[in-house]
């Protein structure tokens, strides 16, 4: 016998692994869905009405009917398995290339859980003495972010960590206006390193924004905060450790500042990952934090959401919390909507409460010891990861290697050198199976890509991982235009982009292509 | 032991890493955070349950408690619905390769970018409009986005507002707009739809919902349209997609957004979990300008034949632009919409309409039926999707009266109005069910004389 054109095969024993995986990325070459239609067939019955019709007016009755896809089941679940194979999660990969996402485990129990009738199938307004076991894990998780965050109590109502800003923003509006200072407070003060949901959050709820840049150490600059503070100021939206990873120590003293001038400070939490036993919100005088569930506490990313997000709060604040609240009197739970200054409703219902019941389970999983020790070891991980990545020539971690659990890198001095842009490195190292993102805009940091290995990692997973960009950008020394050529691995070949900022092209929908280009 | 989620805890492994970074513990990773930051006590969290076995016992004790939608009749709906779910929405959505990926670039997350452009391609064939936004939150969301979309189209800021909405919609609109946008709210006339509609050249919008929150189905929007469109003003539109099978989509009588939840799809009730949002416009640059959500659109690549996908007119987001960019775009509710997806790609045209037939025939045949029973049913003439309400002596004497039959009849809108929801879950006999038991709990204290269209909901 012989194998591949025509070579004799290899004798065993097999030989070892090379360094680098050999990977290809599904490629099913699958058609749109609509491409797969035909007239008649169906993907699933429904019961028929079993009753007389009902005959609609014209005036409501649909006219023509949706041109759905006509599919049989087997060959919409196959169309989508497939789609599903063109992914990569957690589950399949090394995933530390998305920094201030906290990509971690989402342990499979917890799947099973919110997939059992007795979560899936509840309504959100049955009444609470059928729902004891939800009302009782709210309770519960409420008062674990509290302890961990030190807060007098949280909501578990918003539906994402930026919805969380935006429910935090609203108490602090609410706040204010309580006092007849709703009007003159009318400035948010953040930070260029804070998600860009705390600027635009701010700017959505009506106030103006103030950006801090960082200082030369890479801190947000204190004299500029001193600079912006004053009577108009109603907040300070900031994160920390920052999205580059490094912790302001000065953090107490900006909290001070604001509460000096009559504001209030609000804590983004998205990379509180290395701070679970640490160092709380609260030890550093906060008087508003969030937590996303979906990062620091495990449950699933799920292609961008459902997330979760909590919002803690001083007592001070407390009564604006969103209704309603989860209330344990001793024996029974119940919902508190009797709050007259809170600010309402953010979103339908409870909470996003399968999340919620992931997240309680993640925690009961581990413990007071066990969050320390993923704290610590995120920590461990990502100064672990520093160090091989910044044996890479060409990476640097401007302002040092202060850092806790992600870092914001540059590739600037390789793409000097060669051309060849963060994007196209990103892009190329797919080829081998893993994805990094670059940053938020703008990018401050030049050729920017942030890692952030989470405690899911294994020591030989980050070997795996910074042997992948170690070899990327030896290429691109060797050969740029091999880099700038890629993905060769991946589902697909390069995508022109030029359509998709160009009103006459852009095709945002198969309707609108099948409008503008096949008619 | 080492803890499943913690290879690196591996007392072994620690100590080579931290020999490579060349520190002698963890603790010095640490030497940012001032001392009098640091929590000097463990957390006081509960006892870990580190062995799966325990932790599934565990969170079995406590969701027992519950009693789910499989083990009691329901007929609760007012803003999520329990439809049948089919078993291969579950089955994508459970699949790891989309559950646990997040944020990659189009190419190897190909297939999150087109399963998402397939569910927005799906949604506009049912909605009869070119653009549709990967999913906001929720249904609530969507409602407070298009109506800002409105504002900032036309300049404007006021904006009138059907009295038939949820309460709770109501409250989340109002945090959303008021430092804003002023919300006049039109009342509902007799029949059960938005009544006198005034407006003027100072209105931005007027914003519908069908079915509204009495299950009415609207018959006014072309009228509406026009009364917007004469003043300058556009229509917005909520409604569930569900209905689309049966029901003309609102572009076809002239609105300009549509809005409103997707839980319908292919989600579970899952106590409130499986909301996201959608949003549509027409093809119009500036309409799409204002839409604050990720865009994903259909690209060339440098194979023939091969779909490549990426972000239409990212310029518009707080991703691109920080606060200068249309509100805020970030995590929200992605496997929710390719859910939505696989959910019409089953139904098809067919399964759509008759799914809206059955709905809209169990309905009626519920209504009849309580009417029968002695329940006052309000706005018996109009035409009612899914759900209805009915005015009797007492919601908290029904409801309990229904408890003991194994049966939650329906949300409570106010002391003597509920809100009954009836799906394709709901065979005869199970109205039949209800409609028995109804008959007894009201024999207490008897039928009810009275008028009037009572508040559009409190919820607990």
């Amino acid at each position: 016998m012989s194998g591949h054109a025509g070579e004799p095969f290899a004798e065993l024993p097999v030989a070892p692994k090379p360094r680098l995986r050999r990977f290809h990325q599904a490629r099913w070459d699958e058609p749109i869905i609509f491409e797969q239609s035909r007239p008649g067939r169906r993907g699933i019955a429904v019961p028929a009405p079993g009753v007389p019709a009902v005959e609609l007016p014209d005036t409501v009755r649909r006219a023509e009917p949706p041109r759905l896809p006509e599919m049989s089941q087997l060959h919409v679940l196959r169309h989508y398995v497939r789609l599903s194979q063109e992914n990569l999660g957690v589950d399949q990969a090394i995933a530390v290339g998305q920094g201030t996402c906290t990509m971690k485990y989402s342990p499979k129990v917890n799947d099973r859980f919110v997939t059992d009738p007795k979560v899936a199938e509840l309504h959100p307004l049955q009444p609470d003495d059928t729902v004891q076991g939800v009302l009782e894990i709210y309770w519960r998780l409420e008062r674990m972010l509290a302890e961990i965050s030190g807060m007098h109590r949280v909501s578990l109502q918003p539906a994402s960590g930026s919805a969380a800003i935006y429910a935090n923003i609203a108490m602090i509006r609410a706040y204010h206006a309580s006092r007849g200072e709703g009007e003159r407070r009318d400035q948010v003060i953040t930070t260029m390193f804070s998600h860009p949901s705390n600027a635009a959050c701010a700017k959505t709820a009506g106030y103006e924004v103030i950006t801090l840049m960082p200082d030369e150490n890479g801190y947000p600059d204190i004299e500029a905060l001193r600079a912006a503070v004053g009577p108009r100021t109603a907040a300070l939206m900031i994160t920390n450790p920052e999205d580059t990873g490094i912790f302001n120590p000065r953090i107490a003293e900006f909290v001070a500042l604001v509460h000096e001038a009559g504001g209030l400070a609000c804590y983004d939490q998205a990379n509180a990952n290395g701070l679970l036993g640490v160092t709380r919100a609260a030890d550093a005088g906060f008087d508003l934090c969030h937590f996303n569930l979906h990062k620091t506490f495990s449950t699933p990313h799920a292609c961008g959401g459902p997330a979760a997000g909590a919002s803690g709060v001083s007592e001070a604040l407390a009564p604006f919390l969103p209704g309603p609240t989860v209330e344990f009197d001793g024996s029974r739970y119940h919902l508190d909507a009797d709050r007259p200054l809170s600010v309402g409703k953010m979103r339908p219902f409870l909470g996003v409460t399968p999340n919620v019941v992931r997240a309680y389970a993640w925690i009961m999983a581990l413990g007071a010891a066990g969050l320390r020790e993923v704290a610590e070891t995120a920590v461990l991980n990502n100064n672990y990861l520093m160090h091989k990545v910044l044996q890479i020539k060409g990476a640097s971690a401007p302002w040092g290697r202060n850092r806790l659990e992600q870092v914001r890198y540059s590739w600037q001095e390789l793409s000097e050198e060669t051309g060849v842009h963060s994007e196209e490195i990103g892009v190329r190292a797919a080829d081998f199976g893993v994805h990094y993102w670059t940053s938020h805009h703008p990018y401050v940091v030049p050729e920017p890509f942030t890692l952030e290995p989470t405690e899911s990692y294994s020591k030989e997973d980050l070997d795996e991982y910074a042997a992948i960009l170690e070899h990327v950008a030896d290429e691109a020394r060797r050969d740029p235009g091999l880099v700038k050529g890629a993905p060769y691995n991946q589902t697909i070949h390069r995508i022109d982009p030029s359509s998709l900022d160009d009103p006459g092209r852009w095709s945002p929908t198969w309707r609108a292509y099948t409008r503008k280009h096949l008619s | 032991m080492t803890h499943p989620y913690i290879p690196n805890a591996e007392p072994g492994v620690r100590a080579e890493m931290l020999a490579a970074i060349g520190a002698a513990s963890v603790e010095e990773l640490y030497a940012a955070i001032p001392a009098d930051l640091r929590l000097d006590r463990p957390l006081d969290l509960p006892e870990p349950l580190v062995s799966e076995h325990e932790l599934v016992a565990h969170m079995r004790g406590l969701l027992g408690r519950n009693t789910d939608t499989t083990e009691a009749l329901s007929f609760l709906g007012h803003g999520c619905y329990p439809h049948h779910v089919p078993a291969v929405c579950d089955e994508i959505n459970g699949r790891g390769e989309f559950l646990t990926a997040y944020a990659g670039e189009p190419y190897e997350d190909h297939g999150r970018f087109q399963a998402l452009f397939e569910y927005v391609s799906m949604m506009a064939e049912l909605l009869e409009m070119d653009v549709v936004n990967v999913p906001t939150y929720d249904g609530y969301q969507a409602a407070g986005t298009a109506i800002r979309m409105a504002v900032r189209y036309t300049g404007r800021s006021k904006v009138l507002i059907s009295g038939a909405v949820a309460a709770d919609k109501m409250s989340k609109l109002h945090d959303f707009l008021d430092h804003d946008v002023e919300l006049v709210v039109a009342p509902v006339g007799p029949g059960g739809e938005i009544g006198d509609v005034r407006i003027d050249e100072t209105f931005a919008a007027i914003y519908l919902e069908t079915p509204n929150v009495y299950g009415v189905v609207e018959t006014r929007g072309r009228e509406l349209a026009e009364l917007a469109h004469a003043a300058g003003a556009l229509l917005v539109v909520s409604t569930d997609p569900i209905s689309l099978g049966v029901l003309a989509p609102p572009a076809a009588y002239g609105a300009d957004i549509a809005c409103g939840d997707i839980q319908s799809l292919g989600m579970h009730q899952a106590h409130g979990g499986g909301h996201a949002g959608y949003i549509a416009t027409r093809d119009e640059e500036r309409l799409v300008a204002e839409f604050p959500s990720r865009l994903f659109g259909l690209a060339p690549t440098e194979v023939p034949g091969e779909y490549g996908f990426g972000d239409v007119f990212y310029d518009r987001t707080s991703f691109a632009h920080r606060e200068e960019g249309k509100e805020w775009v970030g995590t929200a509710a992605a496997l929710w919409g390719i859910t939505a997806g696989v959910y019409l790609a089953l139904m098809g045209p067919e399964g759509m309409r008759e799914l809206g037939e059955t709905i809209l025939a169990r309905t009626r045949y519920a209504m009849e039926r309580l009417a029968a029973a002695g329940a006052r049913v309000l706005h018996p003439d109009a035409v009612h999707f899914r759900e209805f309400a009915i005015e009797v002596p007492s919601a908290d004497g029904l409801l309990a009266a229904l408890r003991e039959h194994g049966i939650f009849g329906g949300v409570r809108l106010d002391d003597r109005t509920l809100l009954v929801c009836v799906t394709e879950r709901h065979s005869r006999d199970d109205i039949d069910r209800l409609a028995a038991a109804v008959r007894e709990g009201l024999s207490v204290s008897g039928t009810i004389e009275g008028a009037g269209t009572p508040a559009a909901g409190e919820t607990a």
